[in-house]
């Protein structure tokens, strides 16, 4: 039964007018009243930016941080593929159904329907919005926009700026937050990061930050705070995250009294560059489009050493093609990547770390001329040369696996809330609407969502009707948050232990790959969190934290934050481990037919769980929100 | 794993400085087993950790998605902004294309508009000042007419594409002799030129943005072309003709009376 702390508070009545009857009914602030209300906003990606440049214009006061020198290089930033509207531009059968059918679907059906048919409704305005601010979508020659189909739908909906969608978004979101910092309306706080969330009279009101360059901590006090923090996937090292994207902001606030729900719901996306070294420090996405032209294959005897274009037909192994006959290379995410591993782990890899299988566009060039492939993927193949040193065109590309998106995150209701009243959680930082898995081109629609037509809304009746007291960052609940930060900082540069920051950060992302990744099992799981528990004692006695707090210092920067990955990482493992099914980006060995398809478990396992904090000693409560489908029909998925 | 290929020695010169205000200096450091697979980041990643395991200051730069489009990553490399190989930025830039026993000197973007924070870190928060003064369209949210509404051909839009690629990392200005911060400016005035949202706004843009710039103490165009040449995002000079045409054409046509309220 759903835990009382997680009403969803989804209004009733049909589910196509729930959002407009939810926003008539939503208290309004008084324009004259929105200037005396101040709102944290924390991160600028495409949830913050978005957020922060929306409320500032309707007049409230925004306070926005980021970890970066500007807001413009959010990580947003690095989407390349697009976003998706149901405009039905092309006439295909699209709607906002249909979209939010396929989200549903494609989440394996662990999302909620209410907030998934909002964000499928507030898609089309995204669109709108962002060709009025500028954005340069690709177009027709006639001077319609463009758009493509991606994976997971049988429509094209997807609008795209080249390879570059998420910048021009983020650029869109970025510009529209400078002009409200040109009217005074944002006040903007750069190289900061959120080091602990303050809580008053159980309302979020405020953050204590870090200036990254000058070291000192700051106390911010506000009405409201809006979390918009990114997902967690750098818990694992190696992801396709920036080197900067972290968990702590949400973690803090998971300790301080929100919810994590779902944490183990991590998508892996099947076509990234390879790892080639232990000094490698992220790993970089290929668009997956390249999965139409390109044939996945490994040798078919372990330890070939020929060279890939010197194999013969009748010693490879096009093995999604042999397994997946009507979906072949073009299975999804999931399904792919796990089929990469399971060669990889019989020693069928290749490269020189043998954690890699090929990518090759040998029979597409002889059918299709090279013209025609370099014309859909010059750009990405020029990529791959420039990271990898070889030519794509006559050497098949060694591809991988990696870490890309992080479906779970804090806790929220219909409202964008979390479970401690005035704090936000917005875009990937909370559970979002995806479910056990993201479609492609999702991410950033929801981020602007968000954002953008969703808190502007839920917000204004927070602040209308709750009673919020005036308060100074002079009160004992900014101090003792301060002091905090400042022990934690204090006990980390007194161990002058033997180890780096990060190679407590490469044994974490060791143990999350091999136990809590792709595939998981019981047995793993258990051994994952034993090894995390043991690798979260050892940091505390043995790292090694140089230079001082007064100073911009970037391994107390890392310090921190791995801190919280190590806690975060054996949450992850539990939640895995207590989710005895498959859906979506969870696999567990143990539930799967016998041709290794995913068996979800309806009857035990549809719903949310949210766990609560319950101290470094106890042990973290598993709270439920169950999922009511009452429009869409549970089902299968196959892609055989 | 592939550490049999790790077989380069690099020899580095790097500017360390501990503050904007402390005197700063070029430090030697040599750094075994670089693997050609390595990017250049990378490699500053290894010597950093080899300085954390000795107890020394690692040497502070900025970086974050290490895949060419934050904008984040910013060195001055044998005196070429990110190094001198087309269209690729720090992070993007691989080992392979040094040879073990190279000398390579390593400083930060150097320009008065840039002030140093430390070692290789420079503040560029002059180029959002500059974005504040007019580089935007205002469209309050929900304003928005149907995307379709406004017909674009696609050679206007691919035009305002190569403008809006500009990731904003300054190697313009390190590259510039005189610091101009002109080709990112005019990548944003020219993308936004030819658009037609753009159009109501644009004569006032170009005049704020282009105040801004001087007084922000960013130098003049002096058509060296160095910008252009070493943009990671290989945008071109013709953005800085399109925002001199909008510029000039603006203060011929622009002006905005000073009548106090609007009138509500």
């Amino acid at each position: 039964m759903t835990s009382s702390k997680l009403d969803s508070k989804v209004p009733s009545g049909d589910l196509y007018a729930k959002w407009d009857k939810h926003k008539f009914e939503s208290k309004l602030v008084n324009p004259a009243n929105k200037r005396k209300f101040t709102v944290i906003v924390v991160g600028t990606g495409l949830a913050g930016g978005s957020a922060a440049a929306t409320l500032a214009e309707l007049g409230y006061n925004v306070h926005a941080f980021c970890i970066q020198d500007t807001p413009r290089r959010a990580h947003s930033i690095a989407a390349q593929g697009g976003i998706n509207g149901a405009k039905n531009y092309q006439n295909d059968g699209d709607s906002i159904k249909r979209l939010f059918y396929d989200t549903i679907k494609g989440g394996d059906y662990r999302s909620r329907e209410a907030n998934v048919y909002r964000l499928a409704q507030v898609s089309n305005n995204i669109i709108d919005q962002m060709v009025a601010q500028g954005v340069p979508f690709a177009r027709e020659y006639g001077g319609y926009l463009d758009n493509r189909s991606f994976g997971g739908s049988q429509v094209s909906r997807t609008f795209y700026a080249r390879g570059q969608t998420g910048q021009q978004l983020l650029l869109g979101a970025y510009s529209g937050m400078m002009k409200m910092v040109n009217k005074g309306k944002i006040k903007m706080f750069s190289r900061r990061e959120m080091m602990d969330l303050v809580v008053v009279n159980n309302q979020a009101r405020g953050i204590i930050t870090r200036n990254l360059v000058t070291g000192e901590l700051e106390r911010h006090v506000a009405d409201a705070v809006l979390l918009c923090t990114g997902g967690y996937g750098n818990v694992f090292f190696l992801s396709t995250n920036a080197m900067a994207s972290n968990v702590t902001a949400a973690w803090r606030s998971h300790k301080r009294g929100a919810y994590m729900a779902n944490p183990c719901f991590t998508q892996i996306h099947p076509t990234c560059i390879p790892v080639h070294g232990d000094y490698q420090s992220k790993l970089t996405l290929m668009s997956e489009s390249l999965r139409n032209d390109g044939r996945v294959w490994v040798p078919k005897k372990q330890n070939e050493t020929r060279k890939p274009e010197e194999i013969p037909e009748e010693d490879r192994d096009y093995y999604l093609e042999r397994v997946y006959p009507s979906f072949g290379n073009l299975a999804p995410r999931d399904v792919s990547s796990r089929q990469a591993k399971y060669r990889c782990d019989e020693g069928l890899g290749v490269g020189t770390t043998k954690k890699a299988v090929y990518l090759d566009f040998r029979d597409s060039i002889k059918r299709d001329g090279l013209s025609t492939i370099a014309g859909k993927y010059g750009n990405l193949f020029e990529m791959y040369e420039r990271i990898v040193g070889e030519d794509p065109y006559k050497t098949p590309m060694m591809i991988y696996p990696a870490v890309h998106y992080t479906m779970g995150g804090l806790w929220v209701d219909y409202n964008l809330q979390s479970t401690i009243p005035g704090l936000h959680v917005l875009g990937e930082a909370n559970f979002s609407d995806h479910g056990a898995n993201r479609l492609g081109a999702s991410a950033l629609m929801q981020g602007l969502a968000d954002g953008y037509f969703v808190i502007p809304y839920t917000l204004s009746n927070y602040l209308a009707s709750n009673k919020i007291d005036k308060l100074t960052t002079d009160h004992d609940a900014f101090k003792e948050a301060e002091t905090r930060v400042k022990l934690a900082d204090d006990k980390l540069f007194g161990l002058k232990g033997k180890r780096s920051v990060d190679d407590f950060h490469k044994a974490l992302g060791h143990y999350m790959w091999e136990e809590v990744g792709m595939a998981r099992n019981e047995a793993g799981l258990k051994k994952a969190i034993t090894g995390i528990r043991k690798l979260k004692e050892e940091f505390w006695q043995d790292v090694n934290v140089p230079g001082t707090a007064g100073e911009y210092n970037f391994e107390l920067h890392k310090a921190n934050r791995v801190a919280d990955f190590l806690e975060l990482g054996e949450l992850m493992a539990l939640d895995a481990l207590e989710r005895n099914e498959s859906c979506g980006g969870h696999f567990r060995e143990e539930f799967q037919t016998s041709d290794g398809e995913a068996v979800r478990n309806d009857e035990s396992f549809c719903h949310v769980a949210a766990w609560e904090w319950s101290g470094e000693k106890a042990a973290p409560i598993r709270h439920v929100e169950e999922l009511k489908f009452e429009n869409v029909q549970l089902a299968t998925r196959s892609y055989k | 794993m592939s550490d049999a290929t790790a077989n380069m020695t690099i020899y580095l010169k790097v500017w360390r400085q501990a503050s904007a205000t402390a005197e700063g200096k070029f430090v030697d450091y040599k750094v075994d087993h670089v693997s050609p697979d390595m990017s250049f980041l990378e490699m500053f990643d290894v010597l950093n950790d080899q300085l954390v395991k000795k107890g020394e200051s690692p040497i502070a730069f900025d970086h974050d998605c290490r895949e060419g489009i934050c904008g984040m990553c910013s060195m001055m490399i044998n005196g070429k902004a990110h190094g001198g190989q087309k269209g690729t930025t720090t992070c993007q830039l691989h080992m392979r294309k040094f040879k073990s026993g190279d000398a390579i000197v390593v400083e930060p973007w150097r320009a008065k508009a840039f002030p140093l924070i430390k070692d290789l870190v420079v503040d560029r928060s002059a180029f959002d000042k500059i974005i504040q003064a007019g580089g935007f369209i205002s469209a309050q949210t929900g304003n928005a007419p149907d995307a379709n509404a406004n017909l674009i051909p696609k050679t206007v839009a691919d035009e305002a594409m190569d403008a809006a690629a500009c990731i904003g990392c300054g190697a313009c200005v390190a590259s510039c002799p005189n610091g101009s911060a002109m080709l990112f400016m005019g990548a944003k005035i020219s993308q936004l030129a030819l658009l037609p949202q753009g159009q109501p706004e644009a004569p006032r843009r170009a005049l704020n943005m282009v105040k801004s710039h001087d007084e922000l103490l960013f130098g003049n165009c002096t058509n060296h072309a160095e910008c252009e040449a070493t943009c990671p995002k290989e945008i071109g000079l013709e953005h800085i003709a399109r925002m001199n045409r909008e510029y000039t054409k603006a203060t011929f046509t622009y002006h905005e009376k000073a009548r106090g309220g609007d009138g509500a």
